[in-house]
């Protein structure tokens, strides 16, 4: 019952819980159906009619565990129709903010959600009482990302000083100092939750994934880039539209997205690892050799080793950052509105996020689109069920609803919560 | 703070724009200032991890929410979730009481549950986003506040005996 209360919480953005239906005749599965509910359509809405300076507060409460990124999708998008470019230290600040959100986001998902699902656990608190180390140490973990939130966001939760052209104010250096000690420490536990989740058993499945991130000349991708394939698509974001569609699939309300020649895709860090292994800084790369992983890992399994490779990355990009901090003059570039289009996308958590909008000459929003990592993975969940389940058949019912909770858990789709309630309904006449 | 002084937390959990979810909080409000300044006061929104990581650091804790158990709304509850765990069909209609309880577990779990952990649950009757807080729930938050007052009052007086 307290878990349906997590799914509550959820309720406002994500509408409903997750469900799934394989169905098996003779032994082989005919098919994976997974049923979510996005709850960013409601926004897309909500936001015409409104400015373009209210946008990052409105977006910011699409998620809750994730808002820096839709604030960031936003601002980009913004001032890319505007023309505006913002750069030097209020763009490190802004990777700085997204640092913060990757370290509390997988740490969460991590040590909270996956890590039981290794370790034999319905779920963290059970897990705790034998692992209470390591729980502890993913509870301050998680802090320190929260912490680096409310430092640069103004709070931790949906933070308020994200506006488009910068933010509404700049930290003092000494108050960047002041965190560097925790995210030193933070950096040293990262490493060894590399470590320790690469000595879990992982299932023995990979799957060959059309991986899509952003990718950027010198950085591992947080806010900027080109949206790049490993089967050679390499557009600007701008063109997202004309290379990716989201269907209405009958028995969601979700929209599925694929490419558009009809390929499911992969967003996310395993995609985002694969694309950009060498935009990882050396301690991150040499942790993942270190735990067995190549600089390509195709099972999602172990998509739980590539988020705490990202976790040591934040944290050793945090402390880069600050280390080279010059307090900006302004803390936002001057915007001037027009009409026009603007393109965004940046690397939630959880993979690309893309945001497109038609603004008025006054800055008015007339069209909103928002695209989700979630939606964007939605098929390519489905296709691991689809692909997987065959090799699990000998298991018993409750056993393999486990295993394919499990698999719905590598993508750390933003219904998490409510995919623990998952109802399963395997249909083996 | 003397040095043999134990940490004694007030948490409000709840959510302010969501009607009578803001419970909690309106109780530690209404004890603004008018409590020992060694006694550390939390308005938090209910994320698990973040009631935890207060609980851990905490010898004494007493938490505020909002519940819902089809009683009268306004109706306060008293749980020492020490010895029993903190009833969760009661916080299903809240929009974070799954927090609260699983905190208050995980907290068990590590071992970091404080030595005095008490829930004060108030009954709410509407939860929608926007909505002010009913009047039951308005004149039941001062009431809630006495008995928090109390609750401290003893606790200081129960340590002064321990010392």
């Amino acid at each position: 019952m307290a878990r349906r209360t997590i799914k509550v919480d959820y309720l406002a953005r994500v509408e409903g819980e997750g469900a799934f239906k394989v169905v098996v005749r003779d032994g082989v599965v005919r098919s994976a159906e997974l049923n979510i509910f996005e709850p960013p359509r409601f926004f897309e809405a909500l936001l015409r009619g409104r400015s373009h300076d209210e946008a990052p507060d409105i977006n910011a409460r699409i998620c809750g565990i994730c808002p820096v990124a839709y604030q960031m999708s936003t601002v980009h998008a913004m001032e890319d129709a505007f023309g505006v470019t913002v750069d030097g230290p209020l763009r490190e600040l802004r990777r700085l903010l997204y640092c913060g959100e990757w370290i509390e986001s997988h740490a969460l998902h991590i040590y909270m959600l996956h890590a039981p699902d290794f370790l034999g656990y319905d779920g963290v608190i059970d897990m705790a009482r034998d692992h209470g180390h390591a729980v502890r140490r993913g509870l301050a973990l998680k802090k320190v990302g929260n912490e680096l939130l409310s430092l640069i966001g103004g709070r931790e939760i949906h933070p308020i000083n994200v506006r488009v052209g910068g933010f509404y104010r700049a930290p003092r250096r000494r108050e960047l100092e002041g965190i560097e000690e925790q995210l030193m420490w933070a950096r040293d536990a990262a490493l060894e939750t590399v470590k320790w989740v690469a000595g879990f058993d992982f299932p023995p499945r990979e799957r060959d994934y059309t991986f899509v991130a952003l990718r950027h000349p010198h950085e591992y991708p947080f806010n900027e880039g080109r949206i790049v394939s490993n089967r050679g698509l390499d557009i600007p974001v701008s063109q997202y539209d004309q290379h990716f569609e989201e269907l209405h699939v009958e028995r969601s309300t979700a929209l599925h997205s694929r490419l558009r020649s009809g390929e499911s895709y992969l967003v996310g860090p395993l995609a985002r690892y694969a694309l950009n292994f060498d935009r990882l800084s050396p301690l991150a790369q040499e942790a993942a050799h270190e735990a067995g992983l190549e600089s390509i890992c195709t099972n999602p399994y172990q998509s739980i080793i590539v988020r705490a490779v990202e976790v040591l990355y934040a944290c050793d990009e945090a402390l880069r950052i600050i280390d080279a901090y010059v307090e900006p003059e302004r803390a936002a570039v001057t915007v001037t509105a027009r009409a026009a289009k603007g393109f965004g996308a940046t690397e939630a958590p959880r993979g690309l996020l893309y945001h497109r909008y038609v603004l008025a000459e006054d800055g008015t929003i007339a069209e909103a689109s928002i695209v989700p990592p979630t939606s964007q993975n939605q098929a390519s969940i489905e296709d691991d069920l689809a692909s997987f389940v065959g090799g699990y058949l000998d298991l018993d019912d409750e056993t393999l609803q486990h295993r394919c909770e499990q698999t719905v858990r590598n993508y750390d789709p933003c219904i998490s919560c409510a995919t623990h309630f998952l109802r399963m309904n395997i249909d083996r006449s | 703070m003397p040095a043999n002084r134990r940490r004694q937390i007030l948490i409000g959990v709840g959510n302010p724009d969501r009607g009578d979810d803001g419970a909690g909080r309106m109780v530690v409000q209404a004890l603004a200032g008018d409590l020992p300044e060694d006694i550390e006061v939390l308005q938090l929104s209910g994320e698990a991890t973040d009631i935890v990581g207060q609980l851990q650091r905490a010898d004494a804790a007493i938490l505020i929410d909002a519940c819902s158990s089809g009683a009268a709304a306004g109706t306060a509850q008293r749980f020492d979730v020490v010895d029993e765990p903190l009833p969760r069909e009661l916080f299903a209609v809240s929009t974070h009481g799954v927090g609260v309880a699983d905190a208050i577990e995980l907290a068990r779990a590590l071992g970091d549950l404080p030595a005095v952990c008490l829930v004060y649950a108030i009954e709410g009757k509407r939860f929608d986003t926007g909505e002010p807080v009913s009047a039951p729930v308005a004149a039941a938050v001062p009431e809630v506040a006495a008995q928090v007052r109390i609750e401290f009052q003893q606790l200081t007086a129960r340590e002064r005996c321990d010392a």
